[in-house]
């Protein structure tokens, strides 16, 4: 996993969105355990209580799980799962639109820029 | 519980004042930052922390201790400059901190210096400032104390070295315990604290989380630090 950090967010709700990440995209599989909390601050070069904070968080919201002793888990709930990626790709459209409002641009100019995007990507324009 | 406490601490060197009315608290689990400009009492307080210094007012206690010989069993203090005899081997340092402290752990310090690839025959002269620097963190962090005192560890290496060092201090993280980091290089330091205190002429000017700044000022400490000690 690549971490990375912005500067004007707290960190645990960054780690919170890039496990979340993580698991949308397989890099944490269903069913997975995660590595312990220790290792994954170190990993990602953050403080341990931050860590366990965002991990909470995630646990909160069903991601998620722990086992007494055997540590914390991926969900194997494949619908949560798709619930999480539409939640990630909804804010990154809230930040694109919030992005193409403050450029002042129309929502039809925001659609053919968009359909000539898709287009580049599968080369049948 | 609180591992460092100080109430209305003030230190002066003749007539000037280093430190004037510090109250604060540091608890076990927590690693804080002391942040500050040069000049602004970060070393003094490290220093009255470690006894090194006595208060000229006011209180400071380690685990509820004055600085003494009980508190000094608890406390595994980095100082600013290289300490470690430049003649020692590693094996000798090794000897030498099994020797001093009962808390030491070899075993725990024998891994990092193999995973850096330091031989043990090696003697300190032979070795890079960095490498100096990594040496002498690994042997404070070996010790099982209740506080870490770590004055500047990054100052002065490169970034790889730095990284090298912050990791170090993440995967010694144990809650029973507080480390306390003094360092200008707040960027690059901020992503592993929990708290950081601000110092600007020997008085306490800002304690709080990092993620709570980050949260309710929206941006980094080391912006919030650039805006607060703006020249």
């Amino acid at each position: 996993m690549r971490w990375s950090f912005a500067n004007d967010l707290p960190i645990y709700t960054q780690l919170v969105e890039q496990i979340k990440v993580g698991v949308v995209t397989g890099a944490f599989p269903p069913g997975e355990r995660l590595p312990s909390v220790r290792d994954l601050a170190t990993e990602a070069g953050v403080n341990p209580n931050t860590m366990q904070r965002a991990l909470a968080q995630l646990e909160s919201e069903g991601l998620v799980y722990s086992q007494r002793t055997a540590g914390r888990f991926v969900t194997e709930d494949e619908a949560r799962i798709g619930e999480a990626k539409r939640d990630l790709a909804q804010k990154h459209v809230a930040r694109f639109m919030e992005a193409m409002r403050s450029l002042a641009i129309s929502r039809e100019e925001t659609l053919s820029l968009l359909e000539a995007e898709y287009g580049k990507e599968t080369g049948d324009e | 519980m609180n591992v460092l406490t100080c109430n209305a601490l003030s230190k002066a060197y003749g007539k000037t004042p280093a430190l004037s009315g510090v109250s604060l608290n540091v608890e076990s689990g927590h690693i804080v930052g002391l942040l500050g400009p040069n000049g602004s009492g970060k070393t003094t307080l490290i220093k009255l922390a470690n006894g090194l210094l006595t208060p000229d007012d006011g209180t400071i206690t380690v685990c509820g201790m004055r600085p003494g010989k009980g508190s000094h069993a608890l406390v595994s203090y980095l100082p600013e400059r290289a300490v470690l005899p430049e003649w020692m081997s590693v094996t000798q340092i090794l000897d030498f901190y099994a020797d001093f402290y009962a808390d030491f752990n070899r075993d725990a310090a024998q891994e990092m210096i193999r995973h850096l690839g330091i031989e043990e025959k090696q003697r300190i002269r032979q070795m890079s400032k960095g490498t100096r620097e990594k040496v002498q963190l690994i042997m404070v962090m070996s010790r099982q104390a209740k506080l870490y005192l770590l004055d500047e560890p990054i100052g002065g290496v490169d970034p790889a070295t730095r990284d090298y060092i912050l990791s170090t201090i993440i995967s010694n993280y144990n809650p029973e315990a507080a480390v306390v980091i003094s360092t200008h290089l707040i960027a690059d330091v901020e992503k592993i604290l929990d708290d950081v205190i601000f110092l600007n002429r020997g008085c306490v000017v800002l304690e709080n989380s990092v993620d709570e700044i980050r949260e309710t000022r929206g941006v980094s400490v080391d912006a919030l630090f650039r805006e607060v000690f703006k020249c």
